[in-house]
């Protein structure tokens, strides 16, 4: 298990733009697997251009409680990136302004952001449809101050949706750090007592299952009914949706693959899985992603290759919803994540 | 020429076997992803099956698929080592049940 960020261990690949140029060389560079731009060219797509603006996801910040193998955000403690009260005010004006139905939080872990809650509070009164807070559970138990949570998302009616990699000890602890199973455990068990995840309530808990290792999630709605049954008989929780959500080959999770020798015959994996029909509804084409200090990214993995907006618009100083939906989505060969199999996006499987 | 008869790079090119023989190639290939469709058994339960032989039939790229597989149907590594023992039972099993046509043998010809 990693301690540090990639960027506090000052590894090559905190670099994006080496994390790029890995992505290009090598095998697509050689021409033994297309890239993804070529790929898309054999479906008659020349290029990923956005529909209609629907998700404003806001990354508020890169520090966690917890530093996992796979993260694509290479979040940690040592992380300080932290988005301006100015910018959340910022956030709250697009949100106002346009028709974006569907807020998303994430971070890092974004509760521990000192703005958290006057920012949810805020957000929550300008009644979007979808208020979702990517929670990684463990955070509710790190400190007696987010021991009330539960019940701060409850009054907010946010939507939660948290990381369990899987319905065992051994697999979730080795990728997300000793202890982290028995802590998300409590923290759901907390979460449902105060109303979520249950049949008879209208507040959402869905977990987020990431493969806890070099190989592709497989068929959600199995996966689905396993974490079900094995949490409700070991513990007695309950949830409403498992999303699968496959590792993108970047930042840690492209580290790991590199260093246990596994990058090449995982992209082999990601390009054989390609599904035309999940270009369909890849999240970017309704998506706009904002970094802490206000850049706009087409997906939080851009964001995190620093791959901006092609558009004269590129942050929210400048926002010009029109000007920004006419632009061509950034592509790289980590594009081909949310493409494998049934598709990849923050809400699980699109096909 | 390749120096190992094995190499992990020909899974990938399991399908070219239907090059020399499509309409074999198609009856197999469409034959075996029926047999692993869900049915009175479920996928998770053919696929530990799968594994189960692979190893029976100590075929490396049977053993590399199912392992993987596995992993990605969230099987974990004890259900896939009780299944491998599985194999290893009745393999083991094969060879000593014969003990008994050796020991009628043994006592048949001896006074």
């Amino acid at each position: 298990m990693p301690q540090k960020s990639l960027k506090a261990q000052k590894s090559i690949l905190a670099s994006t733009q080496k994390q790029l140029d890995l992505l290009s060389n090598g095998i697509f560079a050689s021409g033994e697997l297309p890239q993804f731009s070529e790929r898309i060219a054999d479906q008659g797509s020349s290029s990923l251009r956005p529909k209609k603006l629907e998700i404003l996801q806001m990354n508020i910040g890169y520090m966690c409680n917890q530093v996992c193998a796979h993260c694509h955000v290479d979040a940690g403690p040592d992380r300080k990136e932290m988005m301006t009260r100015a910018t959340l005010e910022k956030c709250l004006k697009l949100i106002e302004t346009t028709a974006v139905h569907t807020l998303d939080l994430t971070g890092g872990a974004p509760e521990m952001h000192p703005d958290f809650r006057w920012f949810v509070e805020r957000a929550a009164a300008l009644g979007v449809q979808d208020f979702i807070v990517r929670s990684n559970l463990t955070i509710i138990r790190a400190n007696k101050k987010y021991n009330d949570l539960p019940q701060f998302f409850k009054a907010h009616h946010i939507h939660v949706v948290s990381s369990l990699p899987f319905y065992k000890k051994e697999k979730t602890d080795r990728q997300r750090g000793d202890g982290v199973f028995k802590k998300s455990i409590e923290a759901i068990q907390m979460l449902n007592a105060v109303g979520y995840g249950q049949p008879d309530s209208d507040l959402l808990l869905d977990l987020v299952y990431n493969p806890s290792g070099a190989f592709l999630p497989g068929d959600q709605q199995a996966l689905e009914n396993d974490f079900k049954k094995a949490l409700k008989a070991d513990f007695d929780i309950d949830f409403n949706q498992l999303f699968t959500i496959t590792n993108m080959p970047i930042s840690r999770f492209l580290d790991y693959l590199v260093a246990s020798e596994n990058y090449e015959d995982y992209m082999y994996a990601l390009v054989e899985s390609y599904n035309p029909a999940a270009l369909e509804n890849v999240m970017c084409t309704n998506t706009l992603s904002v970094r802490w200090d206000g850049y706009l990214y087409d997906c939080d993995f851009n964001q995190m290759l620093d791959l901006k907006v092609d558009s004269p618009v590129q942050h929210l100083d400048d926002f010009n919803e029109a000007q920004l939906q006419d632009r061509t989505i950034c592509i790289s060969q980590h594009c081909y994540g949310c493409t494998a199999g049934a598709g990849s996006s923050c809400q699980g499987s699109v096909v | 020429m390749k120096t190992n008869y094995y190499q992990s790079q020909d899974l990938k090119k399991f399908k070219n076997i239907s090059d020399w023989s499509p309409e074999l190639g198609k009856k197999f290939f469409d034959y075996y992803n029926s047999v692993f469709e869900e049915g009175a058994l479920t996928a998770r339960e053919k696929s530990l099956i799968a594994l189960a032989v692979a190893h029976t039939v100590q075929c490396p790229y049977c053993i590399d698929a199912y392992t993987q597989e596995g992993l990605q149907r969230g099987i974990d590594k004890a259900e896939m080592m009780e299944a491998v023992h599985v194999a290893g039972a009745i393999r083991g099993g094969a060879s000593l049940v014969h003990g008994v046509q050796m020991m009628e043998g043994y006592n048949k010809r001896s006074m």
